[in-house]
């Protein structure tokens, strides 16, 4: 297969990620949706190593994915604080960060 | 059969992304993420990337899935919520703008490289031993700077996720039942055989069993 159909496929992933995003309102899901967008990068940074023959690019995928469990981990953590307080799993009545 | 395989796996994995935008219930849509993830290794292994592949399964569908659903159970799923008018017209609208630019900023550049099938075959390409010695030959810092990434963001998340003080008294007085049942009704207090103590005034049962004798010493006395 050519190097172009895999990132056509992480270019479609990404903006699926992105317009999710955009449309839901519980946090939870937004978390998902960025989960999306970073393997959609995560899929064309490994089809240029391939392209290249290098694996400069496979190792800042696996970076990338130390980064996005960092995010989740932190992000589920604010979850789990909003529920605690009872706040609103809703981030547009959630505009202001506050302890 | 390479063609045949990418094609199974990028359905699979659009399908997934798919269903984590559009299905409503968010542990549905965690299920979908996990398909999603499990197409896009079988592309990772299509591109030679072996240990990213591997590393997509264990560390994303294993580890970070179990955190999801972990905390999808807690918190509790039903998100009813439609969101905003106009952003649920524009959100899509951008998205497909998005993908429309981002197709021909890449197909359409005319790079001769994006054409092709990409680099020969170079023997041991991806694998872990490769890998590891670059991680550790030419991006330590990267790597080092992970690691002390992934501490910060634990304890980070154990901050946060932390069960705070104040709140915690409140939910004990809430769940409190101030009432003690009478004697003979069951209680745990029955069941493990307490005696009266010393100070407390002798219950009197409201209902006395049958075939029973009254002692002081028999009588049992009720609890919670």
């Amino acid at each position: 297969m050519a190097i172009g159909w895999y990132l056509t496929v992480s270019a479609i992933i990404f903006c699926i990620g992105a317009g999710g995003v955009l449309v839901r309102r519980n946090p939870l899901v937004i978390l998902l949706c960025l989960e999306l967008m970073l393997n959609g990068a995560n899929l064309s940074l490994v089809a240029f190593a391939r392209m290249w023959g290098g694996e400069d690019g496979q190792i800042f995928a696996l970076i990338v994915m130390v980064v996005a469990a960092c995010e989740v981990t932190v992000g589920l953590g604010i979850v789990v604080a909003m529920y605690r307080r009872r706040l609103p799993f809703d981030v547009d009545e959630l505009h202001e960060l506050q302890g | 059969m390479s063609a045949v395989l990418f094609f199974i796996a990028a359905i699979g994995a659009i399908t997934g992304a798919i269903g984590v935008v559009l299905l409503r219930n968010p542990f549905y849509s965690v299920l979908a993420l996990a398909v999603h993830l499990v197409s896009l290794a079988a592309l990772f292994l299509l591109l030679r990337a072996e240990f990213v592949a591997a590393a997509q399964v264990v560390v994303y569908a294993g580890a970070v899935m179990v955190l999801y659903v972990f905390v999808v159970a807690y918190v509790g799923g039903g998100e009813q919520l439609a969101s905003g008018a106009v952003l649920r017209v524009l959100g899509p609208l951008f998205a497909l703008a998005l993908a429309v630019e981002l197709c021909i900023a890449m197909l359409g550049a005319g790079l001769k490289g994006v054409s092709s099938r990409g680099a020969p075959f170079i023997p041991g390409f991806g694998t872990p031993r490769h890998i590891g010695q670059l991680f550790l030959t030419q991006y330590l810092f990267p790597f080092e700077a992970a690691s002390v990434l992934l501490l910060v963001a634990a304890m980070g998340a154990v901050v946060l996720a932390r069960r705070r003080r104040g709140l915690e008294a409140e939910e004990q007085t809430a769940f409190r039942i101030e009432a003690p049942r009478p004697a003979y009704t069951g209680t745990m207090a029955e069941a493990a055989g307490v005696r009266p103590r010393a100070g407390d005034e002798p219950l009197t049962p409201e209902v006395e069993p049958v075939g029973t004798t009254t002692h002081d010493a028999t009588r049992q006395q009720g609890g919670w």
